[in-house]
């Protein structure tokens, strides 16, 4: 393991070279250095796997010292590594993923002006993105978790000079994801504060050694404050607004930051504090019904959009809310299994949204423009269905597995929150249909549009075969039953409480296929069969439209995000920015200024009475020179 | 011999006239001697006091004092010269470039 | 006798002083200053410090005194009446600070008087130009060296200063200005 900070080096290089030299190296240049660099860093997470593989079951967990990077008083924060199976797994995706996003990178960027700075933030991305998931301790995970979010804030705004009425002022949407973070790592913050003065310690292991030192309440708050962190960084309830209007970034960085890595640093983190949770079944229940809540949320909103990129958007954080039911009861290692199977089609499904995007005159993305799309793009629509399949959670692909532990283990907790989650998948089924129908089927709605769309180079359809395939077969990482990811992942998650009987899951793994199926064709017979509109929309088959016709009251709201947005504007930023706006007018202006202006205006009216002593003149300076001479004199002389 | 009180008497007086002269006279060049003239006035008290004590530094004191204001006459004259072409006068109160 | 001859000189010398401050044409102011050092480098005799006073008269005497005067002839001394009639106070003022100057002197010098030393006792070698060339050369080496460098910056910025501007011939007022 002596090689392990290896992984740090190769992208903090690449992100050097090309930060230095980008500019002479030119566009293949950069690429080969970026992309290597991200693939070595796989190469050494590969050589981690292998390494701890090799150690006894019971004691995979090895920390790798760097050097003590903080040591005042009591306080000691090393620079170290924890290479257990949770930090590999997440080095693996990260890396995996990053490489192959990496490499398709190349060919979707191709030609664009800040092409070396787009890579230069992308290796950050990465080597934070390594800190986060391999410290050994809170403070290391910190400075990866405010690096993962420097890297988004920056590549969400790549486009900072861009308007449009969709995401408005592009650097805006930046500014939202940061500040909205901004309250998820004060979370964050105060949770470590809270378990340094309650157990005496910040690193991972010797915090779980000690975490009985705390009392129900203390866990309980610490646990609260990293649910907060959480919520905010993988945008769950009440903070997911920011990432939907992450989408203004580049394609590449909403596969890679917004929907396979960053945002899942939230259920990393509760996943790696989960000794902490076990304290706070309270905690837990919040995170699960915070969970459930976004995910049917963000489900409804998919629905009605009509952007693909916020489609994928929304439907990321619906499947977070998944991943965050998953950790709130307790099934760690089936979070962490989704959040590997959703990296893979996320991601596939960004790449391929990326794809269309790229092939469309003017990156079109409004889906109402497209349809039968396969005509044109036959790899891309065969990667997107594939992709839409998995997050669909049609039987036997990746997301049907993982999806199912999750909601297995649910409705042993509670099965209000198991009812919630089999409609989500139900309504997540529709929309991954509804977005493969009316993009790539039906007929072609905007002429101009279809005419001149184009397939996309082989460079940006090659990464996307090896996530179609995982997407396909990832769920035999973790089969039921067999629970090859559950068995890795319980040295550094711990057992689950709870084990189905083997009826009870054959019966439900039987109704999500149903429900599953059941999504996918109900989209069918709305957006294929029957007839179409005067704009050429489908209206769908009479028996599809009169099921969706039952929610049709809803639709209203969904399409209008339930008003998430506007509320928030009334009842958080406006009055923020009210009082921002009297402190700057009363406060700043009149007193903070005026005393400014008030010892400038003193300064200025003893200069000008003091300055007539300076008159020029030679002569009254030497008189002057020789009162002080004479006082002096007699002082000396006299005493006086 | 007149006792060595005699020597810093007459320095004083002298220098108290060239101080005075400087602040009376108006004429550049005159206070410029009269600033010779204290500069030589605190010469004697030196080279006085240097035979009081016995000690040679006093008289290597007046010899450096001797330099420097060879070289401050010399710099001193230039700039009254550039002055006056300047200015064309060397009246004293009408040199007031050092004002504010 | 010395007493008597110290007071002569001595006499002169003020006198000489006053005549500087007093007189009207710059070029008396001169010759009363050229007196006014000779003078003083008699003293400097009597004083033991034979080196001093011949360097009195080579550098005081020789060298500052022609020079004032040369400045005196280039740039003509006629000017300035003796009052300074915009600053009429300062006159009174300056007069009342020499008093003031010459009072606190003469007090502190008087009441501690100091008796002229034995001249079988003193311990003085006479600053004879042997005795003082052998102090600078050995002990007082760095400061000479650095009095050197300080005449040659002197002469170097007497040489700007005094240049007419630019591109104009020495002494011949400038013709052409430039546009």
């Amino acid at each position: 393991m002596d090689f392990a900070w290896l992984v740090f080096l190769f992208p903090a290089l690449g992100a050097l070279i090309n930060l230095f030299a980008g500019a002479r190296l030119g566009e293949r240049g950069i690429h080969s250095v970026a992309s290597g660099a991200v693939a070595l860093s796989f190469l050494v997470s590969v050589g981690m796997f292998f390494g701890l593989s090799g150690l006894d079951e019971h004691h995979r967990a090895v920390t790798v010292h760097l050097w003590d990077w903080i040591s005042v008083g009591s306080f000691h924060a090393p620079a170290a590594m924890l290479i257990d199976p949770l930090s590999v797994t997440m080095a693996l995706a990260v890396t995996g993923v990053g490489a192959l996003i990496h490499i398709y990178a190349g060919g979707y960027m191709h030609g664009e002006q800040n092409y070396q700075r787009f890579f230069v933030y992308l290796n950050f991305f990465i080597l934070a993105m390594l800190v986060l998931v391999l410290s050994d301790n809170f403070v290391g995970m910190f400075v990866g978790w405010e690096g993962v979010g420097l890297a988004s804030y920056l590549l969400i705004g790549f486009y900072f000079d861009r308007y449009d009425e969709s995401y408005g002022h592009y650097a805006d949407a930046g500014k939202k994801a940061f500040l909205v973070n901004r309250i998820g790592d004060f979370g964050m913050m105060v949770a470590v504060f809270l378990i340094w003065t309650g157990v005496g310690s910040v690193v991972f292991e010797e915090v779980f050694a000690g975490a009985g030192a705390l009392s129900t309440g203390a866990a309980t708050a610490v646990c609260l404050l990293l649910l907060l962190a959480a919520t905010g960084k993988s945008a769950q309830l009440p903070l997911f607004v920011w990432l939907p209007d992450a989408m203004a970034g580049p394609t590449p960085v909403s596969a890679l930051i917004h929907a396979a890595t960053m945002v899942t640093a939230g259920i990393y983190m509760i996943a790696r504090t989960y000794v902490l949770w076990g304290l706070a079944p309270l905690a837990g229940d919040v995170a699960a019904w915070v969970g459930a809540l976004t995910a049917l949320l963000a489900a409804s909103i998919a629905l009605t959009q009509v952007d693909l990129k916020k489609i994928l958007a929304y439907s990321t954080i619906s499947q977070l809310g998944f991943m965050m039911l998953g950790v709130g009861v307790g099934a760690y290692a089936f979070a962490i299994f989704h959040l590997v199977t959703h990296a893979f089609f996320k991601a596939l499904l960004f790449l391929a949204a990326g794809n269309v995007m790229h092939g469309l005159p003017g990156g079109e993305l409004d889906i109402r423009k497209m349809g039968n799309l396969r005509a044109k793009m036959p790899t891309t629509h065969k990667l997107f269905l594939i992709g839409a399949a998995a997050l669909a959670g049609l039987p036997l692909l990746s997301g049907f597995f993982s999806k199912d532990g999750i909601l297995l283990h649910a409705s042993n907790h509670n099965i209000l929150l198991y009812l919630i989650g089999l409609f989500t998948a139900l309504l997540t089924a529709f929309y991954s249909f509804r977005a493969v129908f009316m993009t790539f089927w039906g007929e072609a709605r905007d002429e101009h549009v279809h005419e001149h769309a184009h397939e996309s180079p082989a460079v940006m359809t090659a990464p996307l075969w090896v996530l179609a395939v995982l997407a396909l077969v990832g769920g035999a990482l973790n089969l039921p039953f067999l629970l090859t990811m559950e068995h890795y992942l319980e040295a550094a998650v711990g057992k689950p409480a709870f084990h189905a009987a083997v009826p009870l899951e054959l019966v439900l793994l039987a109704v999500s296929a149903v429900v599953a199926l059941a999504g996918a064709g109900l989209a069918y017979g709305r957006y294929v069969q029957g007839a179409k509109d005067e704009t050429g929309a489908p209206r769908g088959a009479g028996w599809a439209a009169g099921i969706t016709g039952v929610f049709r009251p809803l639709e209203q709201g969904a399409a209008n995000k339930w008003y998430v947005d506007e509320v928030y504007a009334a009842l958080i930023v406006n009055p923020l920015l009210g009082l921002a706006r009297w402190f700057d007018r009363v406060v700043d202006e009149g007193v903070v200024d005026g005393a400014v202006n008030l010892v400038g205006h003193v300064s200025l009216a003893m200069g000008g009475a003091l300055r007539k002593v300076h008159n020029g003149l030679v002569p009254t300076y030497a008189l002057s020179l020789f009162v002080g001479v004479a006082v002096l004199l007699l002082y000396l002389v006299f005493g006086l | 011999m007149p006792e060595t009180s005699y020597y810093l008497i007459l320095a004083a007086l002298i220098f108290t006239v060239g101080a005075t002269g400087v602040l009376l006279r108006r004429n550049a060049l005159i206070i410029f001697m009269c600033i010779e003239m204290m500069l030589n006035s605190v010469n004697l008290t030196l080279i006085a006091l240097a035979r009081q004590w016995g000690n040679l530094e006093g008289q290597i004191f007046v010899f450096m004092v001797m330099a420097v204001a060879a070289a401050e006459v010399a710099v001193g004259l230039a700039i009254l010269i550039a002055n006056v072409r300047h200015q064309k006068s060397i009246n004293i109160d009408e040199i007031n470039l050092l004002k504010w | 006798m010395a007493l008597l001859f110290f007071v002569l000189v001595g006499a002169v010398s003020l006198a000489a002083a006053l005549g500087v401050v007093m007189s009207r044409q710059p070029v008396h102011s001169a010759l009363f200053l050229l007196t006014n050092f000779a003078s003083l480098a008699v003293l400097y005799v009597t004083l033991d410090a034979q080196f001093l006073a011949a360097a009195q008269v080579i550098v005081y005497a020789g060298g500052i005194v022609i020079l004032i005067l040369f400045v005196i002839m280039l740039i003509g001394g006629e000017t300035n009446d003796f009052s300074a009639a915009q600053r009429a106070w300062s006159r009174v003022v300056g007069i009342g600070l020499g008093v003031i100057l010459l009072l606190t002197v003469s007090y502190s010098v008087l009441t501690r008087m100091l008796k002229a030393p034995d001249d079988a006792t003193s311990l003085l070698q006479g600053g004879t130009p042997a005795a003082v060339g052998n102090a600078l050369f050995t002990e007082y080496v760095l400061p000479f060296e650095l009095v050197a460098i300080l005449l040659l910056v002197a002469l170097i910025g007497a040489l700007v200063l005094g240049r007419q501007s630019e591109g104009t011939g020495e002494g011949v007022p400038s013709i052409e200005a430039s546009d």
